[in-house]
C-alpha cells in the first residue's frame, strides 16, 4: 500500500516536473528549428533539423554583443556596489549604536512594500537632473537603494555574537579592522545569498532601463529582447534563441548555487 | 567572555564616553553610503511623487499646478478603473491558485523520494528566468494562430482559443503564465514551514487514527496558517506590481482588456508623457499597497496577542 502511494507520488512529482519544465524545452526546440518547420502542419515535440541562423542571424544583424556587455557591466558593478553597501549599513545597524539608528531602519525598510513604479518619475528627474540619463550609471545607481539586502544583511549580523566583537576591541582593533577581519569571514554564507539575489535581480531587471536607455545601443540584454521582439513579430525562432541566450548566466549561477536560492527564499521569505 | 564585557562597560565614565561618541560616529559612517542612496532615491522621490502629482506636466514642458486635478481626472478615468479592475481580478485568481498548487507541491516533494532535490530545483526554476523572457515564452506558447497551445488544443478538437484577440482568455494566459513563475516560490516557502511543525503532532493525529484527509485538513493547514497569510499578503503585493510579463507578453491589450494599474502608469508617463498624471496614479497604487501592509500588521499583531 505505501510503496504503491510512494510510486504514485513519484509520478505525480516528475509529471510536475515535466510541465514545469516544457516551456524551457520548447524554447530550446523553437530556437534550433526552422519558423517553416514550426508552423508546417502536424505537431513537431522536437526539431526536424537543426538550424544555427536562428542565432547566427540576429547576433550579426543586431548589436547584441554589446547588449550582453551592458549587461554585465551594470550586474556586475551594481552587485559590488549594492553588497558593500548593505554589508557596511548591516553591521551598522546590527551592532553599532548611533542616534537616530531605528528610525532610519524602519525607514529603510517601510521602502521594502513600495512599488518602483510609484517613485519612478521622480527617480526619472533625478538621473536626468544628475546627466545620467541613457547612462549605464543612470541604471546601477537608483538601484543601490535595495532594503531587501540590507535587511537580509542585518538579521544575518544581529546573530554574530557580540563578545567576539568585543574582544577584538579589547585587543585595540578598531572598528573598521574589526569589520574585515571578524565580521566579513563569518559573513560568507551572507554574501553568497546577496551576491545572488542582487545579481539576479539586476540582470533580470526590465521596467527601470526601459526607463532610463533610450539609445538601442546602451540597452540591456532584457531591454534588447523587447526590441528584438517588435523586430521579429511572428518569427519565434530568433526570439527564442536570443532569449535563451540571455538566460545562461542566470542558469549557470542556479545550477551553481541552488541550495543558496532556495534556503535564502525560504528563510526570508520576501520577493 | 563575560567578564570582559563587564570591563568594557566599567571604565572610567569620560573614556566610556568617548567611546560611545567613538562607536556612533563609527556607526554613523558605516550606515552613511546606505542612508545617503536611500534619501536621495528613495525617501525624497517619496515625497517628489506627491508634489509632481498635483501638477500637470507634458513631455519636457513647464509643469502647470492643477491641485487634485488630476486625482479628479484619475476618478473619471475609465482606463484607469478598468486598469484597477485587471489588477484586481489577475490578483484574486493567480494568487489563490500559485497558493494551492505551491503547498500542494511542498505536500508531494515533502516526502522522501529519489531525485527529490532536482525536482524541487525544476519547481523552481522558472522563478531564476527574468520576466521578459518569460512572457516571451508565453507569448509564443499562447500565439493565437500557430502557438503550441492553439494546436494541441486544435489537435484534440477544443480549439483554437483566442488567446490575443479576447480579454478573458488574454488574462488567462497571464495567469498560467504567472502560476509557473510564482509556484516554486510558494513551494519553498511551504516547505520551509512544513519542516518547522513538530513531528509528534502527526504521530498522535495518527495514533488516533485520523485519516490522511483529515489531518490535511485539520492539522497541516491550519498549522501553516501563518505562512498561508504570509504568502497572500506577498503575493497580493507583487501581484499589484506586475509589469514585465504585462509589458512583454499583452502589451496590456487586447484593448485594454490586460492593461495593469502599473502598465497604465508607465504608458501615461513614458508614453504619453503625462508624467503628473502618471505620478498620482503612483500615489493611488501606493496608498493600496500601504493600506493592504497595514491590514497585514493588524492581523498579525491580534494573532501574536491571542
Amino acid at each position: 500500500m505505501t510503496r504503491y502511494s510512494a510510486r504514485y507520488r513519484l509520478a505525480f512529482a516528475v509529471t510536475g516536473a515535466v510541465a514545469m519544465l516544457f516551456p524551457v524545452y520548447w524554447m530550446v526546440v523553437t530556437a534550433i528549428s526552422s519558423s517553416a518547420d514550426m508552423r508546417g502542419p502536424g505537431l513537431h515535440l522536437w526539431p526536424a533539423r537543426v538550424r544555427w541562423e536562428n542565432l547566427t542571424d540576429p547576433l550579426a544583424k543586431f548589436p547584441y554583443g554589446t547588449w550582453a556587455v551592458n549587461s554585465v557591466f551594470i550586474a556586475v558593478v551594481a552587485v559590488a556596489l549594492t553588497v558593500v553597501i548593505n554589508l557596511m549599513a548591516g553591521y551598522a545597524f546590527a551592532k553599532l549604536r548611533f542616534p537616530g539608528r531605528n528610525v532610519l531602519f524602519i525607514l529603510i525598510i517601510s521602502t521594502l512594500m513600495v512599488p518602483v513604479q510609484v517613485v519612478m518619475v521622480p527617480q526619472f528627474h533625478l538621473v536626468v537632473d544628475f546627466g545620467l540619463i541613457g547612462s549605464d550609471w543612470g541604471v546601477i545607481i537608483p538601484r543601490l537603494a535595495e532594503a531587501f539586502g540590507l535587511f537580509m544583511a542585518r538579521q544575518f549580523m544581529m546573530a554574530i555574537p557580540d563578545e567576539l566583537i568585543e574582544a577584538a576591541q579589547c585587543d585595540g582593533s578598531g572598528q573598521f579592522r574589526i569589520f574585515r577581519t571578524v565580521v566579513l569571514p563569518l559573513c560568507r554564507p551572507l554574501i553568497a545569498v546577496l551576491v545572488i539575489f542582487t545579481f539576479m535581480w539586476r540582470w533580470n531587471e526590465f521596467a527601470w532601463p526601459l526607463i532610463v536607455l533610450k539609445d538601442p545601443e546602451s540597452y540591456t540584454l532584457q531591454v534588447g529582447l523587447l526590441f528584438l521582439k517588435n523586430q521579429y513579430g511572428q518569427d519565434y525562432g530568433s526570439l527564442m534563441a536570443m532569449s535563451l541566450l540571455s538566460m545562461i548566466p542566470m542558469l549557470v549561477v542556479f545550477a551553481l548555487f541552488q541550495r543558496h536560492f532556495v534556503e535564502g527564499m525560504a528563510r526570508s521569505g520576501i520577493k | 567572555m563575560a567578564p570582559v564585557t563587564s570591563t568594557v562597560n566599567a571604565g572610567p565614565p569620560g573614556r566610556l564616553r568617548s567611546r560611545r561618541a567613538r562607536e556612533a560616529l563609527t556607526g554613523l559612517a558605516f550606515a552613511a553610503p546606505a542612508v545617503a542612496v536611500f534619501a536621495v532615491f528613495m525617501f525624497w522621490p517619496l515625497i517628489q511623487v506627491f508634489w509632481i502629482s498635483l501638477q500637470q506636466t507634458r513631455g519636457f514642458g513647464i509643469a502647470k499646478w492643477v491641485g487634485l486635478g488630476n486625482y479628479q481626472e484619475i476618478l473619471s478615468d475609465k482606463i484607469f478603473w478598468t486598469a484597477l479592475l485587471n489588477t484586481a481580478v489577475y490578483t484574486a485568481v493567480s494568487v489563490p491558485l500559485c497558493l494551492v498548487a505551491g503547498l500542494a507541491a511542498a505536500l508531494l516533494l515533502n516526502k522522501r523520494m529519489p531525485a527529490r532535490g532536482l525536482i524541487r530545483a525544476i519547481y523552481y526554476l522558472p522563478a531564476v528566468i527574468s520576466g521578459v523572457s518569460s512572457a516571451l515564452i508565453g507569448a509564443w506558447l499562447f500565439n493565437e494562430d500557430i502557438g503550441l497551445v492553439n494546436r494541441v488544443l486544435e489537435a484534440v478538437g477544443l480549439g483554437p482559443v483566442p488567446w490575443q484577440s479576447e480579454g478573458a482568455p488574454a488574462m488567462l494566459s497571464l495567469v498560467a503564465i504567472s502560476l509557473w513563475i510564482g509556484l516554486g516560490f510558494n513551494m519553498v516557502v511551504y516547505l520551509a514551514a512544513l519542516q518547522g511543525i513538530p513531528r509528534e503532532v502527526f504521530e498522535a493525529a495518527r495514533c488516533d487514527g485520523a485519516s490522511r484527509w483529515a489531518t490535511l485538513r485539520r492539522i497541516t493547514i491550519p498549522q501553516l496558517g501563518p505562512t498561508t497569510f504570509f504568502l497572500i499578503v506577498i503575493g497580493v503585493i507583487n501581484s499589484f506590481q506586475v509589469f514585465d510579463i504585462v509589458y512583454v507578453m499583452t502589451g496590456g491589450g487586447p484593448g485594454n482588456s490586460t492593461t495593469m494599474l502599473v502598465t497604465y502608469a508607465y504608458s501615461a508617463g513614458f508614453e504619453q508623457r503625462q508624467q503628473g498624471y502618471a505620478s498620482a496614479i503612483g500615489v493611488v497604487l501606493y496608498l493600496i499597497v500601504l493600506v493592504m501592509t497595514i491590514v497585514q500588521w493588524r492581523v498579525n499583531s491580534r494573532r501574536d496577542v491571542a
